[in-house]
């Protein structure tokens, strides 16, 4: 359709000099629960179509749904963490419409009242500046199933023959959570946008509420957007991108969607209210149906579930329950290590957290800690092209290597050789230390030899050492370390070259 | 006095996949009419101190526990399925998105 077909688009920098970007976000969670929202049918990623399938998966006549308990614990976590209200009392609706993904031709959904809403989240932005998103509701609901489009060149609806469904998906519990209009981002609006796409994903982790995996659709975001003249003028007509899958494309897909409005407002259009459909490989947005009237769901009450009613024990329960969320946890990490903001952004960035709150529980100090995590080890993650928490070192080995450099047993460039034979597999620090033989030479006869060999080497040396030109002693040193192989503490070395030459 | 539009309930009927000969737009036009009228009359004796009625049953919080039970076997799902294709019911070409 219309994939192809040029599209003006102004500049992204000089359309948010002209307009101001509001932005919703909906983002639907898959739970982690075992079975389904409705039945008991396992859920498992990955398995044979059709494998995890009830009657009440399917819609048969006369199945009858039961509501998990499990769900509704999440759904209510969920609630809590994003500082939500939880409703006294909610009920299910159905919201009629027909796709073959839809077996019961209509979705179990909450409509008028949902579990939570009327919350917040604060998002910190790549800076540290912190960006509040209000959040207008989190209800429950429950996936669809999978369509494959068959035939056609590329898989796609557009030219295919007929479409195979697999049902294994429908009834995953799902929570839907939708922002209110987010305004005052201005021209940072993508990485407002994607910034609290990814604090929500830490948070589904955080609460162990769902596996939380973007590239499997665990997460998923539909981003509204619209442009106004002014932060004063009434809010603009909307698009809303569908299933935008990645951080990257979450970002992308609101700069593609301000330059293209930009370009329709420019030229006198309107834009029209629709779905839009975000294509990962060309980085577009297309238009997809016009945007149907709630009224066109026929929403009403679900007759076949009871309302749930958490009562306020249960819920302070939960509240009781809630891990320290990621934000929080952050905050207090650093200020017990003393990081310096960009420091800790670094940290963060790195996937680094963990390790070093594992590493410094181990008994290494912070500054220590990130010393090997973001220097030495980053570097080795980098070019072995994995990530750091898979490099084959334990937080615990850090720890053990750090407390032989800090007792003296070795040195830095000895703890990087031990370092070596760690990664390698040769088994923790010391057994490291003693199989390689790699201790610091402390016993000062040993090292005097080798200090009597370098000046009896160098006399010139000797003499400029001791017309008090201190320069040349580095050579000495230099080559006392070599002799040992770099095993001996530069110091004390420098100590005794100096007492010898004085 | 009609409330229902023969438009409005042509519109319902495409929501809803139900094909209507032309004849039949008008008579569900005013059978739908008195429906609306005799809900209207509850609406006047219905206060706002009557809460709406969603569920007869004085129940709530009816859950099950999250423990899995065997899935239907795979035959028995697609034994209905006018078509198949590798463990998935085949359906017709999917128009009207994209």
């Amino acid at each position: 359709m219309s994939a192809h077909a040029t599209v003006d688009l102004v500049d992204y920098d000089e359309a948010v000099r002209r307009y101001d970007p509001v932005i919703g976000i909906e983002v639907h969670v898959e739970l982690g629960t075992k079975t389904k929202m409705f039945c008991a049918a396992e859920v498992e990623f990955g398995g044979e179509p059709n494998t995890q399938v009830t009657p009440v998966s399917l819609g048969l006549p006369g199945a009858l749904p039961v509501v998990n308990g499990k769900a509704v614990e999440y759904a209510i976590k969920i609630g809590l963490a994003l500082n939500c209200q939880i409703a006294e009392s909610c009920r299910f609706a159905r919201k009629n419409y027909f796709y073959p993904d839809v077996p019961k031709n209509f979705q179990t959904s909450q409509y008028d009242e949902p579990i939570a809403f009327d919350g917040y989240l604060d998002v910190e932005l790549e800076d540290g500046t912190i960006f509040r998103v209000d959040i207008e509701r989190a209800h429950m609901e429950e996936d669809a199933g999978k369509n494959t489009h068959v035939g056609g060149s590329t898989g796609r609806i557009h030219g295919a023959e007929y479409s195979l469904v697999d049902y294994n998906r429908a009834g995953i519990p799902l929570v839907e959570i939708v922002t209110r209009p987010i305004t005052g981002a201005g021209e940072r609006a993508p990485e407002v946008a994607r910034a609290y796409v990814q604090t929500l994903r830490d948070i589904f982790r955080a609460l162990d509420v769902s596996e939380a995996r973007m590239e499997r659709g665990n997460v998923r975001a539909d981003v509204n957007l619209s442009l106004r003249a002014t932060p004063e003028s009434p809010l603009g007509t909307r698009t809303e991108t569908k299933n935008v899958n990645s951080f990257r494309s979450i970002e992308r897909a609101v700069r593609y969607e301000v330059s293209r409005q930009a370009a329709v407002l420019d030229e006198g259009g309107t834009v029209i209210q629709e779905t839009r459909h975000w294509h990962e490989d060309t980085s577009i947005t297309t238009a997809g149906r016009v945007k149907s009237d709630a009224e066109d769901y026929r929403y009403f009450p679900e007759p076949d579930l009871v309302p749930v009613a958490p009562s306020r024990d249960w819920v302070e329960q939960i509240r009781a329950t809630l891990p320290e969320l990621p934000v929080a946890r952050r905050n207090r990490l650093q200020g017990e290590w003393g990081y310096a903001d960009a420091e800790m952004r670094d940290v963060v960035n790195a996937g680094a957290l963990d390790l070093i709150e594992a590493t410094v529980a181990a008994g290494a100090s912070p500054a220590a800690a990130r010393k090997w995590w973001m220097g030495e080890l980053a570097r080795y993650a980098k070019t072995s092209e994995t990530e750091l928490a898979e490099i084959a070192v334990t937080p615990t080995q850090i720890a053990q290597l750090q407390a032989l450099v800090d007792s003296g047993r070795i040195n830095d460039k000895l703890a990087r050789q031990v370092l070596e034979g760690v990664l390698a597999g040769e088994g923790d620090p010391e057994a490291v230390v003693v199989a390689r033989g790699l201790e610091v030479v402390s016993d000062d006869g040993a090292l005097l030899t080798a200090i009597d060999a370098a000046l009896a080497a160098q006399p010139d040396i000797v003499e400029k050492v001791r017309s008090g030109n201190m320069g040349p002693i580095g050579a000495i040193i230099g080559a006392v370390m070599k002799a040992t192989k770099g095993q001996a503490d530069a110091g004390r070395v420098r100590e005794l070259v100096i007492e010898r030459i004085g | 006095m009609s409330t229902i539009s023969r438009d409005e309930v042509a519109r319902v009927a495409v929501l809803a996949r139900i094909d209507l000969r032309p004849e039949e737009l008008d008579r569900l036009a005013g059978e739908l009419d008195v429906i609306v009228d005799a809900i209207a009359q509850v609406s006047e004796v219905a206060t706002p101190d009557v809460p709406a009625t969603s569920h007869p049953l004085p129940l709530t919080n009816v859950f099950r526990d999250d423990v899995p039970v065997p899935p239907l076997p795979v035959e028995d799902v697609l034994a209905a399925a006018p078509a198949s294709e590798d463990g998935r019911f085949s359906v017709p070409q999917i128009l009207g998105e994209e």
